[in-house]
Protein backbone atom coordinates (compact mmCIF):
# COMPACT_ATOMS: atom_id res chain seq x y z
CA UNK A 1 0.00 0.00 0.00
CA UNK A 2 1.30 3.44 -0.62
CA UNK A 3 1.46 5.80 1.53
CA UNK A 4 -0.61 8.86 0.51
CA UNK A 5 1.77 11.71 -0.93
CA UNK A 6 1.63 14.43 1.44
CA UNK A 7 2.25 17.79 -1.06
CA UNK A 8 1.69 21.03 0.29
CA UNK A 9 -2.47 21.50 -0.81
CA UNK A 10 -3.74 24.82 -2.26
CA UNK A 11 -5.31 26.44 0.31
CA UNK A 12 -8.75 25.39 -0.14
CA UNK A 13 -10.75 28.02 -2.47
CA UNK A 14 -14.62 26.72 -0.68
CA UNK A 15 -15.00 25.01 2.72
CA UNK A 16 -14.98 21.63 2.64
CA UNK A 17 -18.21 20.37 3.00
CA UNK A 18 -18.75 18.05 5.72
CA UNK A 19 -18.03 14.25 4.14
CA UNK A 20 -21.22 13.09 6.01
CA UNK A 21 -24.27 14.21 4.52
CA UNK A 22 -27.66 12.61 4.76
CA UNK A 23 -27.92 9.02 5.62
CA UNK A 24 -31.31 9.04 5.02
CA UNK A 25 -30.99 7.54 0.77
CA UNK A 26 -28.49 5.09 1.90
CA UNK A 27 -30.64 4.05 5.48
CA UNK A 28 -33.98 3.19 2.86
CA UNK A 29 -31.87 1.20 0.34
CA UNK A 30 -30.13 -0.78 2.89
CA UNK A 31 -33.25 -1.44 4.82
CA UNK A 32 -34.97 -2.80 1.88
CA UNK A 33 -31.52 -5.18 1.11
CA UNK A 34 -31.66 -6.34 4.54
CA UNK A 35 -35.62 -6.94 4.36
CA UNK A 36 -34.56 -8.96 0.93
CA UNK A 37 -32.54 -10.79 2.83
CA UNK A 38 -34.47 -11.63 5.58
CA UNK A 39 -37.73 -12.40 3.74
CA UNK A 40 -36.39 -16.62 2.61
CA UNK A 41 -36.10 -16.78 6.27
CA UNK A 42 -39.73 -15.74 7.57
CA UNK A 43 -40.57 -19.04 5.87
CA UNK A 44 -38.51 -21.07 8.51
CA UNK A 45 -39.74 -18.97 11.60
CA UNK A 46 -43.52 -19.36 10.64
CA UNK A 47 -43.47 -22.11 9.90
CA UNK A 48 -41.84 -23.68 12.51
CA UNK A 49 -44.36 -22.28 14.59
CA UNK A 50 -47.25 -23.50 12.61
CA UNK A 51 -49.00 -27.24 12.79
CA UNK A 52 -50.25 -26.60 9.56
CA UNK A 53 -47.35 -25.36 7.45
CA UNK A 54 -46.78 -25.63 3.78
CA UNK A 55 -44.71 -23.95 1.44
CA UNK A 56 -46.28 -20.46 1.65
CA UNK A 57 -45.31 -18.08 4.09
CA UNK A 58 -48.17 -17.69 6.18
CA UNK A 59 -48.88 -15.97 10.09
CA UNK A 60 -49.97 -19.19 11.60
CA UNK A 61 -53.72 -19.62 12.09
CA UNK A 62 -53.05 -20.77 15.75
CA UNK A 63 -49.42 -20.74 16.54
CA UNK A 64 -47.88 -23.49 18.59
CA UNK A 65 -45.47 -25.67 19.44
CA UNK A 66 -46.50 -28.78 18.46
CA UNK A 67 -43.87 -29.39 15.47
CA UNK A 68 -41.00 -28.72 18.37
CA UNK A 69 -42.76 -31.33 20.17
CA UNK A 70 -43.26 -33.88 17.52
CA UNK A 71 -39.91 -33.99 16.22
CA UNK A 72 -38.87 -34.30 19.89
CA UNK A 73 -38.30 -38.06 20.21
CA UNK A 74 -34.75 -39.40 20.65
CA UNK A 75 -34.66 -41.08 16.96
CA UNK A 76 -35.49 -37.75 15.23
CA UNK A 77 -33.77 -35.31 16.60
CA UNK A 78 -31.64 -35.90 19.78
CA UNK A 79 -29.84 -39.06 18.02
CA UNK A 80 -28.86 -36.90 14.74
CA UNK A 81 -27.76 -33.83 16.80
CA UNK A 82 -25.38 -35.93 19.10
CA UNK A 83 -23.74 -37.41 15.65
CA UNK A 84 -23.48 -33.54 15.28
CA UNK A 85 -21.82 -33.11 18.08
CA UNK A 86 -19.43 -35.86 17.83
CA UNK A 87 -18.38 -35.09 14.37
CA UNK A 88 -17.89 -31.70 14.83
CA UNK A 89 -16.53 -31.97 18.50
CA UNK A 90 -14.22 -34.71 17.07
CA UNK A 91 -13.50 -32.40 13.49
CA UNK A 92 -12.40 -29.36 15.70
CA UNK A 93 -10.18 -31.53 18.04
CA UNK A 94 -8.32 -33.27 15.52
CA UNK A 95 -7.94 -29.87 13.08
CA UNK A 96 -6.68 -28.05 16.48
CA UNK A 97 -4.35 -30.62 17.84
CA UNK A 98 -3.04 -31.08 13.97
CA UNK A 99 -2.68 -27.22 13.22
CA UNK A 100 -1.12 -26.44 16.34
CA UNK A 101 1.63 -28.90 16.56
CA UNK A 102 2.20 -27.75 12.13
CA UNK A 103 2.15 -24.08 13.48
CA UNK A 104 4.77 -24.41 15.51
CA UNK A 105 7.67 -25.00 13.83
CA UNK A 106 6.18 -22.75 10.94
CA UNK A 107 5.87 -19.47 13.40
CA UNK A 108 9.16 -20.49 15.64
CA UNK A 109 11.93 -21.57 13.10
CA UNK A 110 12.74 -19.76 9.79
CA UNK A 111 13.39 -22.35 7.10
CA UNK A 112 13.47 -22.60 3.40
CA UNK A 113 10.66 -25.32 4.14
CA UNK A 114 8.33 -22.50 5.42
CA UNK A 115 7.28 -20.72 2.64
CA UNK A 116 6.71 -23.27 -0.05
CA UNK A 117 5.07 -25.42 2.76
CA UNK A 118 2.87 -22.81 3.69
CA UNK A 119 1.24 -21.89 -0.13
CA UNK A 120 0.90 -25.73 -0.98
CA UNK A 121 -1.35 -25.79 2.48
CA UNK A 122 -2.83 -22.85 1.10
CA UNK A 123 -3.53 -23.98 -2.44
CA UNK A 124 -5.53 -26.73 -0.43
CA UNK A 125 -8.14 -24.49 0.70
CA UNK A 126 -8.37 -23.74 -3.12
CA UNK A 127 -9.31 -27.43 -4.28
CA UNK A 128 -13.19 -27.50 -4.26
CA UNK A 129 -13.91 -30.07 -1.65
CA UNK A 130 -16.84 -31.49 -3.34
CA UNK A 131 -15.37 -32.30 -7.27
CA UNK A 132 -12.83 -34.51 -4.22
CA UNK A 133 -16.07 -36.20 -2.49
CA UNK A 134 -16.29 -39.17 -5.70
CA UNK A 135 -12.61 -39.63 -5.37
CA UNK A 136 -12.94 -39.74 -0.76
CA UNK A 137 -16.04 -42.38 -1.70
CA UNK A 138 -13.79 -44.46 -3.75
CA UNK A 139 -10.91 -44.41 -1.61
CA UNK A 140 -13.05 -45.18 1.39
CA UNK A 141 -14.54 -48.07 -0.33
CA UNK A 142 -10.94 -49.64 -1.37
CA UNK A 143 -10.13 -48.96 2.57
CA UNK A 144 -13.31 -49.84 3.95
CA UNK A 145 -14.13 -46.80 5.97
CA UNK A 146 -17.48 -46.09 4.46
CA UNK A 147 -19.20 -45.45 7.44
CA UNK A 148 -17.05 -45.09 9.72
CA UNK A 149 -17.03 -41.86 12.32
CA UNK A 150 -13.39 -41.91 12.93
CA UNK A 151 -12.27 -41.84 9.38
CA UNK A 152 -15.15 -39.17 8.58
CA UNK A 153 -14.14 -37.64 11.29
CA UNK A 154 -10.08 -37.09 9.80
CA UNK A 155 -11.51 -36.23 5.93
CA UNK A 156 -13.36 -33.26 7.68
CA UNK A 157 -10.68 -32.11 10.18
CA UNK A 158 -8.43 -32.67 6.67
CA UNK A 159 -10.72 -30.51 4.71
CA UNK A 160 -10.32 -27.39 7.50
CA UNK A 161 -6.96 -28.01 8.52
CA UNK A 162 -5.28 -25.66 5.40
CA UNK A 163 -7.03 -22.76 6.59
CA UNK A 164 -6.76 -23.74 10.71
CA UNK A 165 -2.93 -23.57 9.82
CA UNK A 166 -3.07 -20.28 8.56
CA UNK A 167 -5.16 -19.47 11.15
CA UNK A 168 -3.32 -20.51 13.96
CA UNK A 169 0.13 -19.47 12.58
CA UNK A 170 -1.12 -15.51 12.38
CA UNK A 171 -2.23 -16.24 16.13
CA UNK A 172 0.83 -17.82 17.12
CA UNK A 173 3.04 -15.42 15.54
CA UNK A 174 1.12 -12.56 18.15
CA UNK A 175 2.53 -14.55 21.11
CA UNK A 176 6.76 -13.04 21.36
CA UNK A 177 9.36 -16.11 21.30
CA UNK A 178 10.99 -14.09 24.09
CA UNK A 179 8.31 -15.73 26.59
CA UNK A 180 9.57 -18.93 25.69
CA UNK A 181 13.65 -18.45 25.91
CA UNK A 182 13.37 -18.38 29.65
CA UNK A 183 11.90 -21.67 29.59
CA UNK A 184 14.42 -23.09 27.41
CA UNK A 185 16.92 -21.48 29.90
CA UNK A 186 15.26 -23.07 32.63
CA UNK A 187 15.74 -26.80 30.78
CA UNK A 188 11.77 -27.07 29.28
CA UNK A 189 11.81 -29.11 25.81
CA UNK A 190 9.93 -27.17 23.31
CA UNK A 191 6.96 -29.13 23.47
CA UNK A 192 6.51 -27.83 26.76
CA UNK A 193 7.19 -24.45 26.26
CA UNK A 194 4.57 -25.12 23.68
CA UNK A 195 2.28 -26.48 26.00
CA UNK A 196 2.81 -24.46 29.22
CA UNK A 197 3.43 -21.22 27.83
CA UNK A 198 2.58 -20.48 23.63
CA UNK A 199 -0.96 -22.17 23.98
CA UNK A 200 -2.08 -20.49 27.57
CA UNK A 201 -1.21 -17.10 25.94
CA UNK A 202 -2.93 -17.64 22.66
CA UNK A 203 -6.35 -19.34 24.26
CA UNK A 204 -8.70 -16.62 22.32
CA UNK A 205 -7.04 -17.38 19.02
CA UNK A 206 -7.42 -21.16 19.47
CA UNK A 207 -11.14 -21.03 20.93
CA UNK A 208 -11.73 -18.85 17.44
CA UNK A 209 -10.05 -21.67 14.96
CA UNK A 210 -11.97 -24.24 17.19
CA UNK A 211 -15.41 -22.68 16.86
CA UNK A 212 -14.46 -21.79 13.11
CA UNK A 213 -14.02 -25.52 12.30
CA UNK A 214 -17.01 -26.77 14.24
CA UNK A 215 -18.96 -24.17 12.68
CA UNK A 216 -17.94 -25.48 9.45
CA UNK A 217 -18.12 -29.51 10.33
CA UNK A 218 -21.54 -28.72 11.64
CA UNK A 219 -23.22 -27.10 8.88
CA UNK A 220 -21.49 -30.00 6.46
CA UNK A 221 -24.17 -31.55 4.34
CA UNK A 222 -22.33 -33.09 1.70
CA UNK A 223 -19.45 -34.81 3.24
CA UNK A 224 -20.99 -37.06 5.62
CA UNK A 225 -24.37 -37.41 2.96
CA UNK A 226 -21.70 -39.35 1.14
CA UNK A 227 -19.68 -41.05 3.38
CA UNK A 228 -21.85 -42.34 6.35
CA UNK A 229 -24.60 -44.70 5.34
CA UNK A 230 -26.24 -45.93 8.63
CA UNK A 231 -29.07 -43.82 9.69
CA UNK A 232 -27.51 -44.50 13.37
CA UNK A 233 -24.74 -42.45 12.62
CA UNK A 234 -26.09 -39.62 10.54
CA UNK A 235 -25.65 -36.15 11.95
CA UNK A 236 -28.52 -33.80 11.96
CA UNK A 237 -27.71 -32.50 8.35
CA UNK A 238 -28.21 -35.62 6.64
CA UNK A 239 -31.29 -37.02 8.87
CA UNK A 240 -32.78 -33.57 7.84
CA UNK A 241 -32.73 -34.30 4.37
CA UNK A 242 -34.01 -37.81 4.25
CA UNK A 243 -36.46 -36.11 6.98
CA UNK A 244 -37.69 -33.78 3.76
CA UNK A 245 -37.53 -36.51 1.19
CA UNK A 246 -37.98 -39.74 2.02
CA UNK A 247 -41.34 -40.08 4.52
CA UNK A 248 -43.33 -39.33 1.92
CA UNK A 249 -45.04 -36.16 2.50
CA UNK A 250 -43.49 -33.36 3.58
CA UNK A 251 -44.02 -32.30 7.05
CA UNK A 252 -43.07 -28.99 6.35
CA UNK A 253 -44.07 -27.37 10.18
CA UNK A 254 -41.39 -30.22 11.75
CA UNK A 255 -39.12 -29.79 8.62
CA UNK A 256 -38.81 -25.72 10.05
CA UNK A 257 -38.85 -26.72 13.60
CA UNK A 258 -36.10 -29.21 13.20
CA UNK A 259 -33.84 -26.60 11.01
CA UNK A 260 -34.37 -23.89 13.96
CA UNK A 261 -33.37 -26.29 16.73
CA UNK A 262 -30.37 -27.36 14.30
CA UNK A 263 -29.19 -23.78 13.83
CA UNK A 264 -29.40 -22.43 16.90
CA UNK A 265 -25.94 -23.50 18.24
CA UNK A 266 -24.03 -22.32 15.36
CA UNK A 267 -25.80 -19.18 15.37
CA UNK A 268 -24.91 -18.77 18.94
CA UNK A 269 -21.44 -19.98 18.30
CA UNK A 270 -20.78 -17.14 15.78
CA UNK A 271 -21.95 -14.45 17.92
CA UNK A 272 -19.55 -15.55 20.89
CA UNK A 273 -16.87 -15.44 18.27
CA UNK A 274 -17.90 -12.45 16.61
CA UNK A 275 -17.83 -10.66 19.82
CA UNK A 276 -14.47 -11.81 20.35
CA UNK A 277 -12.73 -11.14 16.97
CA UNK A 278 -14.55 -7.81 16.26
CA UNK A 279 -17.05 -9.50 13.64
CA UNK A 280 -14.65 -10.27 11.28
CA UNK A 281 -13.51 -13.67 12.46
CA UNK A 282 -13.49 -15.27 9.00
CA UNK A 283 -11.46 -12.86 7.54
CA UNK A 284 -8.43 -13.49 9.75
CA UNK A 285 -6.01 -16.21 8.75
CA UNK A 286 -5.49 -17.32 5.04
CA UNK A 287 -8.37 -14.83 3.68
CA UNK A 288 -6.65 -11.58 4.39
CA UNK A 289 -3.54 -13.62 2.65
CA UNK B 1 26.71 -30.97 19.09
CA UNK B 2 24.83 -34.28 18.36
CA UNK B 3 22.95 -33.91 15.79
CA UNK B 4 23.86 -32.45 12.18
CA UNK B 5 22.90 -29.27 11.40
CA UNK B 6 20.07 -31.30 8.62
CA UNK B 7 18.97 -33.64 11.35
CA UNK B 8 18.43 -31.33 13.45
CA UNK B 9 16.02 -29.04 11.59
CA UNK B 10 14.18 -32.71 10.76
CA UNK B 11 13.51 -33.47 14.53
CA UNK B 12 12.57 -29.67 14.53
CA UNK B 13 9.83 -30.11 12.09
CA UNK B 14 8.42 -33.40 13.75
CA UNK B 15 5.55 -31.64 15.02
CA UNK B 16 4.73 -31.04 11.53
CA UNK B 17 4.06 -34.39 10.79
CA UNK B 18 0.32 -35.02 11.59
CA UNK B 19 -0.63 -32.44 9.39
CA UNK B 20 1.20 -33.95 6.20
CA UNK B 21 0.17 -37.12 6.81
CA UNK B 22 -3.66 -35.79 6.68
CA UNK B 23 -3.09 -33.83 4.10
CA UNK B 24 -1.28 -36.27 2.22
CA UNK B 25 -3.74 -39.26 3.14
CA UNK B 26 -6.85 -37.24 2.70
CA UNK B 27 -6.04 -34.73 0.13
CA UNK B 28 -3.54 -35.04 -2.11
CA UNK B 29 -4.62 -39.03 -1.84
CA UNK B 30 -7.77 -38.82 -3.58
CA UNK B 31 -6.73 -36.13 -5.72
CA UNK B 32 -3.93 -38.53 -7.38
CA UNK B 33 -6.75 -41.53 -7.30
CA UNK B 34 -9.54 -38.78 -9.09
CA UNK B 35 -6.54 -39.16 -12.15
CA UNK B 36 -6.10 -42.75 -12.18
CA UNK B 37 -9.52 -43.49 -11.31
CA UNK B 38 -10.85 -41.35 -14.14
CA UNK B 39 -8.84 -43.90 -16.42
CA UNK B 40 -10.99 -47.00 -15.75
CA UNK B 41 -14.31 -48.05 -15.81
CA UNK B 42 -14.96 -48.36 -11.99
CA UNK B 43 -18.31 -48.77 -10.99
CA UNK B 44 -20.13 -48.76 -7.91
CA UNK B 45 -21.20 -51.91 -8.23
CA UNK B 46 -20.84 -55.09 -9.83
CA UNK B 47 -17.56 -56.52 -11.44
CA UNK B 48 -16.09 -53.08 -12.34
CA UNK B 49 -16.43 -52.24 -8.61
CA UNK B 50 -13.73 -54.71 -7.95
CA UNK B 51 -11.55 -54.88 -10.91
CA UNK B 52 -11.67 -51.90 -12.50
CA UNK B 53 -10.55 -51.95 -16.09
CA UNK B 54 -8.27 -49.42 -17.61
CA UNK B 55 -9.72 -47.58 -19.97
CA UNK B 56 -7.49 -45.17 -20.83
CA UNK B 57 -8.86 -41.78 -21.97
CA UNK B 58 -12.30 -43.10 -23.06
CA UNK B 59 -14.02 -41.73 -20.06
CA UNK B 60 -12.76 -38.16 -21.33
CA UNK B 61 -13.85 -39.01 -24.88
CA UNK B 62 -17.41 -39.68 -23.78
CA UNK B 63 -17.61 -36.53 -21.84
CA UNK B 64 -16.50 -34.55 -24.50
CA UNK B 65 -19.46 -36.45 -26.60
CA UNK B 66 -22.11 -36.42 -24.11
CA UNK B 67 -24.51 -33.13 -24.44
CA UNK B 68 -24.72 -32.67 -20.62
CA UNK B 69 -21.17 -31.77 -20.09
CA UNK B 70 -20.48 -29.05 -21.97
CA UNK B 71 -23.40 -27.56 -20.88
CA UNK B 72 -22.70 -28.18 -17.43
CA UNK B 73 -19.48 -26.45 -18.22
CA UNK B 74 -21.80 -23.49 -19.29
CA UNK B 75 -24.17 -23.62 -16.34
CA UNK B 76 -20.65 -23.75 -14.06
CA UNK B 77 -19.43 -20.81 -15.57
CA UNK B 78 -22.78 -18.50 -15.68
CA UNK B 79 -23.11 -19.99 -11.93
CA UNK B 80 -20.06 -18.39 -11.01
CA UNK B 81 -20.12 -15.60 -13.06
CA UNK B 82 -23.49 -14.67 -12.37
CA UNK B 83 -23.52 -15.23 -8.42
CA UNK B 84 -19.99 -14.54 -7.51
CA UNK B 85 -18.16 -12.29 -9.65
CA UNK B 86 -21.22 -10.56 -10.26
CA UNK B 87 -23.90 -10.93 -7.70
CA UNK B 88 -21.96 -11.44 -4.58
CA UNK B 89 -19.25 -8.88 -5.33
CA UNK B 90 -20.94 -6.24 -6.55
CA UNK B 91 -24.07 -6.52 -4.05
CA UNK B 92 -21.36 -7.01 -0.80
CA UNK B 93 -19.55 -3.75 -1.99
CA UNK B 94 -22.39 -2.30 -2.58
CA UNK B 95 -23.78 -2.80 1.31
CA UNK B 96 -20.40 -1.88 2.42
CA UNK B 97 -20.52 1.43 0.62
CA UNK B 98 -23.66 2.20 1.73
CA UNK B 99 -23.32 1.16 5.35
CA UNK B 100 -20.50 3.57 5.79
CA UNK B 101 -23.39 6.50 4.49
CA UNK B 102 -25.94 5.04 7.18
CA UNK B 103 -26.99 5.39 10.07
CA UNK B 104 -24.91 3.09 12.46
CA UNK B 105 -28.25 0.92 13.61
CA UNK B 106 -29.64 0.50 10.22
CA UNK B 107 -26.06 -0.33 9.06
CA UNK B 108 -25.76 -3.20 12.12
CA UNK B 109 -29.29 -4.26 11.76
CA UNK B 110 -28.88 -5.16 8.43
CA UNK B 111 -25.23 -6.93 8.55
CA UNK B 112 -27.13 -9.21 10.88
CA UNK B 113 -29.52 -9.92 8.18
CA UNK B 114 -27.12 -10.37 5.51
CA UNK B 115 -24.50 -12.31 7.53
CA UNK B 116 -27.49 -14.74 9.19
CA UNK B 117 -27.84 -16.30 5.84
CA UNK B 118 -24.57 -16.40 5.52
CA UNK B 119 -24.26 -18.21 9.33
CA UNK B 120 -27.01 -20.44 8.78
CA UNK B 121 -25.93 -24.37 8.07
CA UNK B 122 -26.18 -24.83 4.52
CA UNK B 123 -28.79 -27.83 4.76
CA UNK B 124 -31.12 -25.31 6.10
CA UNK B 125 -30.67 -22.14 4.51
CA UNK B 126 -31.14 -24.82 1.00
CA UNK B 127 -34.57 -25.44 2.23
CA UNK B 128 -35.39 -21.82 3.05
CA UNK B 129 -34.55 -21.25 -0.45
CA UNK B 130 -36.22 -24.16 -1.48
CA UNK B 131 -39.42 -22.35 -0.21
CA UNK B 132 -38.91 -19.38 -0.90
CA UNK B 133 -38.55 -20.07 -4.88
CA UNK B 134 -41.42 -23.30 -4.63
CA UNK B 135 -44.20 -22.11 -6.52
CA UNK B 136 -46.52 -21.28 -3.30
CA UNK B 137 -43.46 -19.93 -1.78
CA UNK B 138 -42.78 -16.73 -0.20
CA UNK B 139 -41.66 -15.07 -3.74
CA UNK B 140 -44.95 -15.83 -5.49
CA UNK B 141 -46.76 -14.75 -3.03
CA UNK B 142 -44.94 -11.34 -2.99
CA UNK B 143 -45.54 -10.83 -6.75
CA UNK B 144 -49.35 -12.09 -6.35
CA UNK B 145 -49.46 -9.06 -3.87
CA UNK B 146 -47.65 -6.38 -6.07
CA UNK B 147 -50.45 -7.86 -8.79
CA UNK B 148 -47.54 -9.38 -10.91
CA UNK B 149 -47.40 -13.10 -13.22
CA UNK B 150 -45.88 -15.91 -10.87
CA UNK B 151 -43.95 -18.72 -12.63
CA UNK B 152 -42.85 -21.57 -11.23
CA UNK B 153 -39.41 -20.67 -10.67
CA UNK B 154 -37.56 -23.97 -9.61
CA UNK B 155 -38.95 -25.44 -12.84
CA UNK B 156 -39.01 -22.45 -15.39
CA UNK B 157 -35.79 -20.72 -14.38
CA UNK B 158 -33.84 -23.25 -12.26
CA UNK B 159 -30.34 -20.95 -12.86
CA UNK B 160 -32.02 -17.65 -12.38
CA UNK B 161 -33.37 -19.61 -8.79
CA UNK B 162 -30.19 -20.95 -7.46
CA UNK B 163 -28.25 -18.05 -8.62
CA UNK B 164 -30.23 -15.31 -6.63
CA UNK B 165 -30.44 -18.44 -3.79
CA UNK B 166 -26.43 -18.10 -4.15
CA UNK B 167 -26.38 -14.18 -4.36
CA UNK B 168 -28.44 -14.39 -0.68
CA UNK B 169 -26.77 -17.17 0.96
CA UNK B 170 -23.14 -15.28 0.04
CA UNK B 171 -23.28 -11.88 0.02
CA UNK B 172 -22.09 -11.71 3.28
CA UNK B 173 -18.65 -12.36 3.02
CA UNK B 174 -17.93 -10.40 0.19
CA UNK B 175 -19.53 -7.54 2.47
CA UNK B 176 -17.33 -8.96 5.37
CA UNK B 177 -14.38 -8.10 3.36
CA UNK B 178 -15.08 -5.14 1.78
CA UNK B 179 -16.46 -3.23 5.05
CA UNK B 180 -12.55 -4.35 6.56
CA UNK B 181 -11.01 -2.76 3.75
CA UNK B 182 -13.12 0.39 3.63
CA UNK B 183 -12.29 0.68 7.30
CA UNK B 184 -8.43 0.68 6.12
CA UNK B 185 -8.91 3.51 3.43
CA UNK B 186 -7.50 6.42 5.39
CA UNK B 187 -10.08 9.39 5.83
CA UNK B 188 -7.85 11.81 4.27
CA UNK B 189 -7.44 10.65 1.09
CA UNK B 190 -11.27 11.11 0.80
CA UNK B 191 -11.14 14.45 2.19
CA UNK B 192 -8.56 15.47 0.11
CA UNK B 193 -10.06 14.21 -3.13
CA UNK B 194 -13.50 15.90 -1.91
CA UNK B 195 -11.10 19.69 -1.81
CA UNK B 196 -10.72 18.93 -5.03
CA UNK B 197 -14.20 18.85 -6.19
CA UNK B 198 -14.40 15.07 -6.38
CA UNK B 199 -17.67 13.59 -6.00
CA UNK B 200 -19.29 10.49 -4.08
CA UNK B 201 -19.32 8.69 -7.35
CA UNK B 202 -15.61 9.89 -8.51
CA UNK B 203 -13.86 9.50 -4.98
CA UNK B 204 -15.75 5.77 -5.24
CA UNK B 205 -14.36 5.03 -8.76
CA UNK B 206 -11.10 6.93 -8.62
CA UNK B 207 -10.15 6.66 -5.30
CA UNK B 208 -11.76 4.39 -3.03
CA UNK B 209 -11.97 1.50 -5.73
CA UNK B 210 -7.63 1.71 -6.40
CA UNK B 211 -6.80 1.12 -2.97
CA UNK B 212 -8.62 -1.60 -1.95
CA UNK B 213 -7.86 -3.81 -5.38
CA UNK B 214 -5.64 -6.16 -3.27
CA UNK B 215 -8.99 -6.64 -1.43
CA UNK B 216 -11.23 -7.07 -4.46
CA UNK B 217 -8.87 -9.37 -6.14
CA UNK B 218 -8.89 -11.78 -3.08
CA UNK B 219 -12.75 -11.78 -2.67
CA UNK B 220 -13.02 -12.43 -6.15
CA UNK B 221 -10.40 -15.41 -6.23
CA UNK B 222 -12.22 -16.61 -3.00
CA UNK B 223 -15.69 -16.34 -3.88
CA UNK B 224 -15.03 -17.94 -7.41
CA UNK B 225 -13.66 -20.68 -5.92
CA UNK B 226 -16.51 -21.23 -2.77
CA UNK B 227 -18.89 -20.88 -5.58
CA UNK B 228 -17.34 -23.75 -7.82
CA UNK B 229 -17.79 -26.24 -5.35
CA UNK B 230 -21.65 -25.47 -4.04
CA UNK B 231 -23.58 -28.39 -4.00
CA UNK B 232 -26.04 -28.65 -1.44
CA UNK B 233 -28.10 -25.17 -2.76
CA UNK B 234 -28.48 -26.50 -6.20
CA UNK B 235 -29.21 -30.17 -5.03
CA UNK B 236 -31.58 -29.62 -2.27
CA UNK B 237 -33.60 -26.56 -5.03
CA UNK B 238 -33.66 -28.40 -7.97
CA UNK B 239 -31.23 -31.81 -7.62
CA UNK B 240 -29.91 -30.39 -10.95
CA UNK B 241 -33.30 -30.47 -12.70
CA UNK B 242 -35.23 -30.37 -15.17
CA UNK B 243 -33.29 -32.66 -17.29
CA UNK B 244 -30.15 -31.50 -16.28
CA UNK B 245 -30.80 -27.85 -16.80
CA UNK B 246 -29.23 -27.02 -13.25
CA UNK B 247 -26.65 -29.36 -13.31
CA UNK B 248 -23.26 -27.25 -12.69
CA UNK B 249 -20.29 -29.68 -12.54
CA UNK B 250 -20.39 -30.77 -8.76
CA UNK B 251 -24.13 -31.94 -9.55
CA UNK B 252 -23.00 -33.77 -12.35
CA UNK B 253 -20.12 -35.34 -11.72
CA UNK B 254 -22.13 -36.60 -8.37
CA UNK B 255 -25.14 -37.93 -10.69
CA UNK B 256 -23.11 -39.74 -13.01
CA UNK B 257 -20.65 -41.50 -10.01
CA UNK B 258 -23.86 -42.13 -7.54
CA UNK B 259 -26.44 -42.31 -9.31
CA UNK B 260 -25.59 -43.86 -12.18
CA UNK B 261 -23.32 -45.71 -10.31
CA UNK B 262 -20.15 -44.85 -12.80
CA UNK B 263 -17.53 -44.07 -10.58
CA UNK B 264 -15.05 -43.76 -13.67
CA UNK B 265 -17.01 -41.09 -15.91
CA UNK B 266 -17.90 -39.31 -12.28
CA UNK B 267 -14.29 -38.68 -11.54
CA UNK B 268 -13.59 -37.87 -14.96
CA UNK B 269 -16.12 -34.89 -14.19
CA UNK B 270 -14.98 -33.76 -11.25
CA UNK B 271 -10.78 -33.79 -12.31
CA UNK B 272 -11.85 -31.44 -15.02
CA UNK B 273 -13.50 -29.53 -11.81
CA UNK B 274 -10.60 -30.00 -9.69
CA UNK B 275 -8.26 -28.68 -12.49
CA UNK B 276 -10.56 -25.69 -12.89
CA UNK B 277 -10.37 -24.95 -9.14
CA UNK B 278 -6.43 -25.79 -9.32
CA UNK B 279 -6.00 -22.77 -11.75
CA UNK B 280 -7.49 -20.46 -9.91
CA UNK B 281 -5.81 -21.65 -6.83
CA UNK B 282 -2.60 -21.67 -8.34
CA UNK B 283 -3.57 -18.23 -9.94
CA UNK B 284 -4.06 -17.32 -6.26
CA UNK B 285 -1.30 -17.67 -4.67
CA UNK B 286 0.79 -16.34 -7.64
CA UNK B 287 -1.72 -12.99 -6.41
CA UNK B 288 -0.51 -13.10 -2.93
CA UNK B 289 3.05 -13.80 -3.42
CA UNK B 290 3.72 -11.03 -5.51
CA UNK B 291 3.98 -7.65 -3.56
CA UNK B 292 1.53 -5.59 -3.62
CA UNK B 293 1.77 -2.63 -4.88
Amino acid sequence: MTAPVRTRWPAPVRPAVPLRRSTAPADLVLLLVGACFLLPLLWLVLGSLDPEAGHETKVPRQPGLQNFAAILTPELLLQPLWNSMVLSAGTGAVTLVAAVLAAYPLSRYRSRFNTPFLYAVLFGTCLPITAIMVPVYGLFVQLELLDSMPATIFFMATTTLPMAIWMTKNFMDGVPAALEEAAWVDGASRMTALRTIVLPLMRQGLGVVFIFVFIQAWGNFFVPFVLLLSEARQPAAVSIYSFFGQHGAVAYGQLAAFSVLYSLPVLALYVIVAKGAGGSFALSGAVRG
Amino acid sequence: MLLSHRARQLVRYLPVLPAVLLLLVFLAGPVLWAFQASLTNAGLTGRSARNPEWVGLENYQRLLADPAFPLSLVLTVLFVGGSAVLGQNLLGLAIAVLMRRARPAVSSLVGIAVVAAWVLPEIVAAFAAYAYFSRDGTLNQLLRGLGLGQTDWLYTFPMVAVMLANVWRGTAFSMLVYRAALNDVPAEVAEAAQMDGAGGWQRLVFITLPMIRGSIATNLMLITLQTLAVFTLIWVMTAGGPANASATLPILAYQEAFKFGDIGYGTAVATVLILIGAAFGGAYIRMLREPRP
